[in-house]
């Protein structure tokens, strides 16, 4: 269900859709409870770089569901002298963005911005910010991190990117984006599966699992150079790579002595240690924030279930015990709660449980959703999702109360992982 | 001995009509050893005819079923696989890639996990059965390769399974 925000917000987003079907299709259901009433002024200077970022600043707004965009028709302001800030308190706005973007002699994009509180006749925060030719969305990026930070107190995560994979009958293209899923970039392209995308805590890295060889092995990339690395390649299934939150550590899961099982290395293959030793399948490690504790998926209990242990080894604790089956769990960032797939009544569910409760609540309605991260500021979440019969990308707020639907342009995408804050 | 050797054309042919699912390897060889039949009708068919070839053999089944979240092999196709573990046994020179395959629910790692122990089961049935480790290497694809793309039983339970690749000689 398209729940539409309101009238004008509806004329905006039509607009917004239609302009992003070049690249993909973004379709945003709910709202927040208390949403920030914030006015975007399209900048002065070069009509169409502004016209570009204000789409970008609004998209990414909007996506957390944390705001409300208030109509600026009629009103051009670009200078804090220019703002006649009655006006827009009439219009119900709390903050007011404004600014000017240029293109230089060389390509570079200058773009000067200012947040306005509308109430207290105050600047908030005002940037200039200079990217190279083509980075235009870039720019928007980082105003509507400025904007989130300021107005609701948490880091933005606007700039960062994703990584995911794109199946296209047998064509298998690992792919990184922009945190938007825009500004697509093909890391790998093959015939054979990808799967379990993930990055190094400073960005630099990919490690993934790839089919290539005839069998699941483990591949270290680096997205600078586009070298690439063999790291494990023994017997039978090599995969599920995750690093440590210091990038020293690399867990993984092997099948080389009997079933699935956690192993720990260094991201270049060497000092394989063995940690898990159950006789079921111990997949999906990841690292808790502090790099003490793994949380993984095991059905050693039976079903398949979501573990605990501590990073040295041994004394795995079982913390999930919903009916069906719960995979893929992953730390929030503040270490608190953890996310994971439910599988229950034939349907996949996104869940969060609380560690100190251990309350467990959905936060989607079912469906084929596998696979979710959180941005690395803990407020939304990025999963895999199916609609219209593909494999598509989705985020939902961490309050489950905003979710956003990210059509690619072909084919299937799965294993989504949210990259981290460079 | 003519009329065995035309009643195993027709049967082979029949075979290869009828058969929908098999691999290729199974799906074609048939034909040319009907072929071959044919022109050399005086020689006999038993020695030079591999089992592996032979489409009503046992043997000519190449894929293991499994219920949902299962990895042990089921009673039905036992036989099967003891069939394929004689073979190799008899067969020193023969090497086959066990593939394990799963359906889409679950994560597509943990489905990793469940197709390599479904593979590492058949291996293992094989080994007991007589086949050198050395014969067999075992793989799997997860939910990453599936035969039937539906979100149903009918397509799901295509996809459990591990497949027998035997390599070219």
């Amino acid at each position: 269900m398209l729940k539409v925000l309101s009238g004008l917000l509806g004329l905006w987003m039509l607009a917004h859709t239609s302009m992003a079907s070049a690249a993909l299709n973004i379709e945003i259901i709910g709202a927040g409870e208390h949403q920030i009433p914030v006015s975007l002024v399209p900048m002065g200077g070069d009509a169409k770089l502004a016209q570009e970022i204000n789409e970008v600043v609004s998209g990414d707004l909007l996506r957390t569901g944390l705001f409300r965009l208030v109509d600026t028709t009629g009103k051009t302001p670009h200078e804090p002298a220019e703002v006649n800030y009655t006006d827009w308190q009439l219009r119900g706005a709390e903050a007011l963005a404004i600014g000017t973007v240029s293109l230089q002699a060389n390509g570079r994009i200058e773009a000067r911005f200012r947040l306005l509180d509308v109430l207290k006749h105050t600047e908030l925060v005002g940037q200039a910010v200079s990217v190279g030719n083509g980075q235009v969305r870039a720019v928007g990026h980082r105003i509507a991190d400025l904007i989130y930070e300021k107005l609701t107190g948490n880091p933005g995560i606007f700039s960062t990117r994703i990584a995911y994979v794109n199946r296209q009958g047998r064509s298998f293209r690992l792919i990184v984006a922009d945190s938007d899923g825009y500004n697509e970039q093909v890391v790998l392209k093959q015939n054979e599966p990808i799967m379990s995308p993930s990055w190094s805590p400073d960005g630099s890295h990919l490690a993934y699992v790839s089919f290539e060889t005839g069998h699941a092995a483990v591949f270290v990339q680096s997205l600078y150079t586009n070298l690439r690395k063999i790291v494990a390649d023994y017997r039978g299934s090599n995969s599920a790579p995750a690093w440590s939150p210091d990038g020293r550590q690399l867990a993984v899961v092997l099948t080389r002595d009997g079933g699935s099982q956690i192993y720990l290395m260094r991201p270049d293959g060497s000092e394989l240690r063995r940690i898990s030793f159950s006789g079921g399948i111990d997949t999906e490690p990841n690292f808790s924030p502090d790099g003490q504790s793994l949380l993984f998926t095991s059905d050693r209990g039976g079903s398949a279930q979501v573990y605990r242990m501590p990073v040295e080894g041994g004394g795995a604790q079982r913390i999930t015990f919903a009916s069906g089956s719960c995979f893929s769990p992953r730390y929030s960032p503040d270490g608190k709660s953890f996310v994971f797939t439910h599988l229950s009544g034939g349907r996949f569910y996104i869940s969060v449980q609380d560690f100190q409760t251990g309350q467990t609540e959905a936060l989607t309605e079912g469906g084929w959703e596998k696979k979710p991260s959180y941005a690395p500021n803990g407020k939304l979440i990025l999963f895999a999702s199916e609609a219209r019969g593909r494999g598509i990308l989705a985020t939902v707020s961490s309050d489950g109360r905003v979710k956003q639907h990210m059509f690619t342009q072909s084919g299937d995408a799965r294993e989504p992982v949210w990259g981290p804050n460079l | 001995m003519k009329k065995l050797v035309i009643s195993i054309v027709l049967l082979n042919l029949l075979a290869a009509c009828a058969s929908q699912k098999p691999h290729e390897t199974a799906a074609h060889a048939p034909v040319a050893k009907a072929a071959d039949v044919a022109t050399a009708p005086a020689t006999s068919t038993s020695t030079e005819v591999d089992a592996l070839n032979d489409p009503k053999s046992i043997l000519a089944g190449r894929s293991v079923f499994y219920p949902f979240d299962v990895s042990a092999v089921q009673d039905a196709d036992k036989p099967l696989v003891q069939a394929h573990a004689k073979y190799l046994s008899e067969h020193a020179n023969r090497t086959v890639k066990l593939e394990g395959n799963c359906d889409e629910r679950g994560s597509n790692e943990y489905n990793l996990g469940l197709g390599q122990r479904r593979a590492d089961g058949v291996q293992k049935m094989l080994e007991l059965g007589g086949a050198k480790a050395t014969q067999v290497t075992s793989v799997s694809y997860g939910e990453e390769m599936p035969k039937a793309a539906g979100h149903d039983e009918a397509s799901w339970s295509q996809n459990r399974r591990t497949d027998l690749n035997y390599k070219a000689k």
